[in-house]
């Protein structure tokens, strides 16, 4: 509804425009600059996050070496750490970020249908992170229960933040939640109602299919997080036995009565497995459009690429326990749940071969954001395939609680989707700003990240081997242990410390680029999505001057045959295109 | 998680269905116009935006609902379950809900056949309803108190204040939007189109909740 009464209202539009600073900057309803006050704060939470991991590293390679870090903090940073990755930068990113930003754009309409409560959603957001941000100076400081946050440890004596840190946290869950909810409302809305004429739903890119099917997981898929937390907030103030077992604490009965952490653990996994696809879904439809358009070459098997969307985000649903072997379970769930684990690696693995595919026979142009892409599908072969190891129950109940599984979750959700982040960021950052980046800072800035997690992550799998258990705060005289595995854990830290300092060539070249950068061609990637075919560079308010764009073809018309440009964008008509059109194109 | 699984099953088909008939033999890469309803949602044109927002949102709290009894239902079998004797008071307060959802869906029926003034009196005799089935659920949970029956006590009490206490939040949600909807007919700002979409939305929503307490209610009361 509001964005037809924003269309029809042509004339009054500019009166409508947002006029002074604050308007415009800080309270504004235009998706494009909410998306980039997500994108700055979940990239400012991200930057707080790596800081953390740096000093959990640093006690790993030399352990004792620092006098700030011990055990308390130690899982501070761990739980810190992994929490604000996972929910407060990737998933803010990649859906208020990105999903703000492109939606609208690449639908060809004017704005989200609900702007007030697009901008609400950032706001609340906003307040989300701050609530996680003062945990870290209460009196206890912030929970140190691990990002799984597993009752009853996450609650009792021993674990540290247990006095404000884990209320603060479950709050500022639940605030995110709403915050996202409205978000949420707002793509799904958008995606189903507000796409232009002529864009139908299988002519869309397969970002915004990334985007709007991770959306809908999350919208059904958070609620369980928000239950679980809820119920702990009441199991730690009220004394109440959702998941508190009958336990003693210190040779004391802190009141608890058969209570079941189980039922938290499948809870927080219904949520936990369904998140890992709605960081990897608009990562997959990201990385299908930067490599399509920068092999010059449509996506191989747009139907099968869109249905493998579709199928791994129903598939989420029902694979969550294999994150419980250990926690002790009839071994028919354990059957049934590493079968619909290895089943749900089909419709990835098309995905995977289609985008190699996409890449045969393309004209590969090797700029930064295709070079991000490709490192994308890497390293995501490389977390796919060790995901295979952990998902059957035989080989993960060795390998469980090791590096392995550290290595394994950081290649496939952590390394992978920051990449298509990076990626992304070079790929649209014309679009955003109007200005060019430096190509050469770019491509330092992409290998070095790309070989650095290589020399991170590789060795990690090595310690799984051995048998080095993660969450240690410091290893101990272990017999099983070779020595070699400090010198091995040595390596991996100053890589890592190698790899988080050299993200500042990112930000270098932001900088550069905003200042000095020199202006950009409004499409200077020559694609074909509507995005990069606004009347004004970057887009405004509206995004679309006068008139809605009208789509006319799907996002893949690169090296059309018969055509003298190697691009057709989808608000070309069939009979305006450059040269002569033969219908039905097996292209 | 049976019934949270088999919730979202049922959500995640009526999608699937509708995005099936969307993909289903088209050839996206032939340039050719398409039906002008082409871009159109599951139901229809841009008229049913908000609609569509709210099955969204009903969708969500749906899956709140069905996990929370999920949780429920894998609590109950815990070895130190007793349950728990409901006050009569929900009898009241489930006609309450009722006759205001009765009432909304008169009100509604009038909005749509335009007869303006049983505009006021309908939204009035809602909001009473409503608010007396809140204030029952309130004197309800202050009974159990006065008895010591408080959350502490066994987890079906827990999850009685908890299913209970999060009903009741939706339906305050839900009459913020009614407050609203009253406020301009009251003053008498409403655009007749406006405020017919408001009142159709705000029934959809009355209706919602009762299904959800008459399956909570019933659960409770079995249990």
């Amino acid at each position: 509804m509001s964005y037809v009464a924003i269309a029809d209202r042509d004339h009054e539009q500019e009166h409508h425009d947002p006029q002074t600073f604050i308007t415009k900057y800080i309270w504004s309803q235009d998706h494009k600059v909410i998306a980039i006050q997500y994108g700055i704060t979940a990239v400012f939470v991200g930057l707080i996050a790596l800081g953390l991991s740096a000093m959990m590293r640093l006690q790993l390679g030399f352990p004792d070496q620092f006098s700030f870090i011990n055990p308390e903090n130690y899982y501070q940073f761990v739980t810190m750490h992994g929490m604000i990755m996972v929910i407060y930068l990737l998933t803010a990113l990649f859906l208020g970020g990105f999903g703000n930003y492109l939606i609208p754009l690449m639908c060809g309409s004017r704005d989200m249908v609900f702007p007030f409560l697009n901008m609400l959603s950032y706001w609340v957001y906003l307040l989300s992170v701050i609530i996680l941000l003062i945990s870290f100076f209460v009196p206890g400081g912030s929970t140190g229960a691990g990002w799984t946050l597993y009752p009853p440890q996450a609650i009792m004596q021993g674990t540290p933040g247990i006095e404000w840190g884990i209320l603060l946290m479950l709050a500022s869950l639940g605030v995110f939640i709403v915050a996202f909810t409205m978000g949420g409302l707002n793509y799904v809305t958008t995606v189903l109602q507000a796409r232009c004429k002529g864009m139908t739903l299988m002519r869309m890119p397969l970002s915004v299919w990334g985007i709007f099917i991770a959306t809908i997981l999350g919208l059904l898929a958070f609620p369980a997080l928000l239950v679980s937390a809820i119920m702990m907030i009441f199991d730690k103030t009220l004394m109440t036995s959702f998941f508190m077992p009958a336990i003693s604490s210190m040779g004391t009965d802190p009141g608890y009565t058969g209570g079941s952490p189980i039922l938290f653990q499948h809870l927080f996994w219904f949520f936990g497995h369904p998140e890992v696809y709605i960081v990897a879904l608009p990562a997959f439809g990201i990385v299908s459009d930067l490599l399509s358009t920068h092999a010059r070459k449509n996506i191989f098997g747009y139907r099968m690429m869109v249905w493998a969307i579709i199928a791994i985000g129903g598939l989420s649903f029902i694979v969550w326990a294999h994150h419980m072997y250990v926690s002790g379970m009839n071994p028919y769930f354990g059957f049934f749940f590493a079968t619909t684990t290895l089943i749900i690696a089909v419709p990835t693995a098309l995905k995977v071969y289609n985008w190699v595919l996409t890449l045969w026979e393309g004209n590969i142009h090797l700029r930064v954001p295709m070079l991000f892409s490709i490192g994308f599908v890497f390293t995501f072969i490389h977390g796919g395939l060790t995901g295979l190891f952990l998902g059957n129950v035989t080989i993960d109940l060795p390998l469980s609680d090791t590096y392995f599984v550290v290595a394994h979750f950081h290649m496939v959700m952590g390394v992978s989707p920051v990449l298509v982040v990076f990626g992304a960021i070079y790929h649209w950052w014309p679009k955003i700003s109007g200005r060019m980046y430096n190509e050469t800072l770019g491509k330092w800035h992409f290998w070095m990240t790309f070989l650095g997690t290589y020399s991170i992550y590789l060795p990690m799998h090595y310690l799984g081997f051995q048998g080095v258990p993660r969450r240690y705060f410091s290893m101990g005289n272990t017999e099983f242990m070779p020595a070699s595995a400090q010198d091995l854990n040595a390596w991996i830290t100053m890589s890592a410390l190698f790899v988080a300092a050299t993200q500042l060539l990112f930000f270098a070249n932001i900088i550069w680029s905003l200042t000095r950068g020199p202006k950009s061609d409004p499409n200077p990637w020559d694609a074909t999505t509507l995005e990069w075919q606004t009347p004004d560079h970057p887009p405004k308010h509206g995004n679309w001057g006068h008139e809605l764009p009208e789509c006319h073809r799907w996002a893949y018309d690169y090296s059309v045959p018969g055509y003298e440009d190697d691009f057709i964008p989808q608000n070309v008509p069939a009979d305006k295109a450059p040269a002569g059109r033969d219908h039905g194109g097996e292209h | 998680m049976e019934i949270g699984l088999i919730t979202l099953a049922i959500i995640l088909a009526t999608l699937l269905g509708w995005l099936l008939k969307q993909s289903f033999n088209t050839q996206p890469w032939i340039a050719d116009e398409v039906s002008a309803t082409a871009h159109h949602g599951p139901l229809g044109d841009e008229s049913n935006t908000r609609l569509i927002a709210l099955m969204t949102l009903l969708a969500v709290v749906t899956s709140f609902f069905a996990l929370i009894l999920s949780a429920y239902a894998l609590r109950m079998e815990l070895g130190d379950w007793v349950p728990m004797t409901e006050p009569q008071m929900l009898w009241t307060n489930t006609a309450m809900l009722i006759l205001a959802s009765v009432a909304f869906q008169w009100t509604r029926n009038a909005a749509v056949k335009g007869q303006a003034s049983r505009l006021k009196p309908g939204l009035i005799a809602t909001g009473l309803l409503t608010t007396a089935f809140v204030v029952g659920q309130f004197v309800a949970w202050q009974e159990l108190r006065a008895n010591g029956e408080f959350m502490t006590v066994n987890p079906s009490n827990a999850f009685f204040f908890f299913l209970t206490g999060a009903h009741a939040v939706h339906i305050l949600g839900g009459m913020y939007v009614w407050a609203r909807a009253t406020t301009s007919v009251l003053l008498g700002k409403a655009e007749g189109s406006a405020i017919r979409r408001s009142i159709e939305l705000c029934t959809i929503y009355w209706h919602f909740l009762l299904v959800v307490w008459l399956i909570l209610f019933g659960l409770l009361l079995s249990t």
